[in-house]
């Protein structure tokens, strides 16, 4: 590798890691947790079977996930101004993502709710459970170990996702990188390590992952702890 | 007194479950319910327990009475308080150890203080004999420790009657004597219990009264004594000679 080269990548390291930390970061972690929000309530209706509302979710779902992520990016971000509403681009892609991901969310713990075997719910209505208890305590703690590595699977996705954000003006790391590139055209090198910082980031989830499903499994280990 | 249903009917579809049963269990009854797969033995107890609805029937508990088929939640909440069920398959909570599994019912559904609930599910847990494996989960119990948690948990919360549904049958031959014990030392300090089982033996020894169910309907009720040594229908003749004789 050539002097020059060199030193545009270690130059431009920290300032493509930077957005990542300041931005890529934050919106991943923001949209992510307000998507388990949502994704938790519309999964619930749908399971509870609340009459109206769950006609409501099932249209929220069939929306969300027929629409590319990037043609909802573009609704929110170019489209609302047009007719007076204007959110700012940060806050627009936090709106879109939590939105986007909650209905492939609702979907992954609806289906784990589902699983819960009946007999759980019944044992919990046997001991005086109220159906709200029963939820709260038995169902829900069980699908969501269930959900679990699909949902770490979706959040490893997501944060890549937010890439497409540099289109919507959002200056994060692809963003910086389209910027940097423009100095130098040097698409390859940079572009490359732009993937790797991806990687870092995404090694993290996924040891963070691995942690997770180790401690929320310690009910079906076959032998006790020590 | 204690507990009284009448007419009780339930019908899947087209199907026929229970063509209107009538049952008494008085204070410090064992009641067996015997009968053939398919008599509508399992869904007689749930429906007294509310886990299935029926579609008429009445229901007497402690002299207060209710209409099994229009139960509003409040009442179901309020009975299922005063009951408990021991299920076929254990269905001890998978999330939490034998001895959360037993507090549950005290702290979540009674409001129990903590400390109080843990001294008392561990009580019901040494009734049992399992306060050893207290902080193990139910995947690391064998079946029978499992139904003996899953007895524990309905001990703790102090009901006035048991209701247990074959809990012997899900398990390994070698498993059943443990649980039948502690069965028969529940009966013997005097709770209430009404069981669903293909236990002959437990239903000779253990139980005051036999109900003999076939096709959805009450064929005969005796003491446990006269059921078995003189039965006086033709149809429980048949099912002791076809039970005897197996192996």
């Amino acid at each position: 590798m050539n002097q020059r080269l060199l030193g545009i990548l270690v130059d431009s390291f920290p300032k493509i890691l930077i957005p990542g930390l300041t931005r890529t970061i934050p919106l991943t972690v923001i949209s992510f947790s307000l998507a388990m929000v949502i994704a938790v309530a519309v999964a619930l209706v749908q399971f509870a079977d609340i009459k109206g509302l769950k006609q409501v979710c099932r249209f929220y779902i069939w929306v969300i996930r027929g629409t590319p992520l990037l043609v909802q990016l573009f609704v929110v971000f170019f489209g609302l101004p047009h007719v007076g509403v204007v959110i700012e681009p940060f806050t627009a892609a936090i709106l879109v993502f939590s939105v986007n991901e909650g209905a492939y969310a609702a979907e992954i713990i609806r289906a784990a709710l589902e699983s819960v075997p009946a007999g759980q719910l019944e044992a919990g209505y046997c001991v005086g459970m109220s159906y709200l208890q029963v939820i709260r305590r038995i169902v829900l703690p069980q699908a969501l170990r269930t959900a679990f590595p699909s949902l770490a699977n979706s959040l490893i996705a997501m944060l890549k996702d937010t890439s497409l954000v540099s289109v919507v003006t959002v200056t994060e790391m692809m963003m910086v990188t389209k910027q940097i590139n423009a100095i130098y055209y040097e698409p390859l090198a940079l572009y490359l390590e732009t993937a790797v910082i991806y990687l870092m980031f995404c090694t993290v989830l996924t040891k963070l992952q691995s942690w997770g499903e180790r401690k929320l499994s310690a009910y079906e280990r076959k032998e006790a702890a020590a | 007194m204690m507990l009284n249903v009448k007419g009780v009917e339930k019908r899947f579809g087209t199907l026929e479950v229970l063509k209107g049963i009538d049952l008494n269990v008085e204070q410090g009854d064992v009641v067996a319910i015997l009968g053939p797969s398919g008599s509508g033995k399992t869904t007689l107890l749930r429906c007294m327990n509310f886990l299935e609805r029926a579609d008429s029937g009445t229901l007497v508990f402690d002299g207060e009475k209710f209409d099994l088929a229009r139960m509003n939640k409040k009442d179901i909440l309020r009975l299922r308080r005063k009951t408990a069920f021991v299920f076929q398959n254990y269905n001890l909570f998978l999330n939490k150890t034998a001895l959360e599994n037993v507090m549950e019912g005290l702290v979540t559904a009674r409001k129990m203080p903590k400390e109080e609930a843990r001294a008392k599910a561990e009580r019901a847990l040494e009734r049992v004999g399992l306060l050893d494996r207290k902080d193990h989960y139910p995947a690391q119990l064998s079946g029978g420790q499992q139904q003996r948690a899953a007895i524990a948990r309905a001990l703790a919360t102090d009901p006035e009657i048991i209701y247990f549904d074959e809990p012997t049958s899900a398990l390994d031959p070698e498993l059943i004597g443990e649980v039948l014990a502690v069965m028969r030392k529940l009966a013997e300090e005097g709770m209430t219990m009404l069981v669903v089982t293909h236990e002959m033996n437990f239903a000779r020894n253990v139980s005051t009264k036999v109900v003999f169910m076939e096709d959805g309907s009450v064929v005969e009720t005796a003491p446990a004594k006269d059921f078995f040594d003189n039965p006086r229908e033709e149809r429980v003749k048949a099912f002791l000679q076809t039970v005897e004789r197996a192996p």
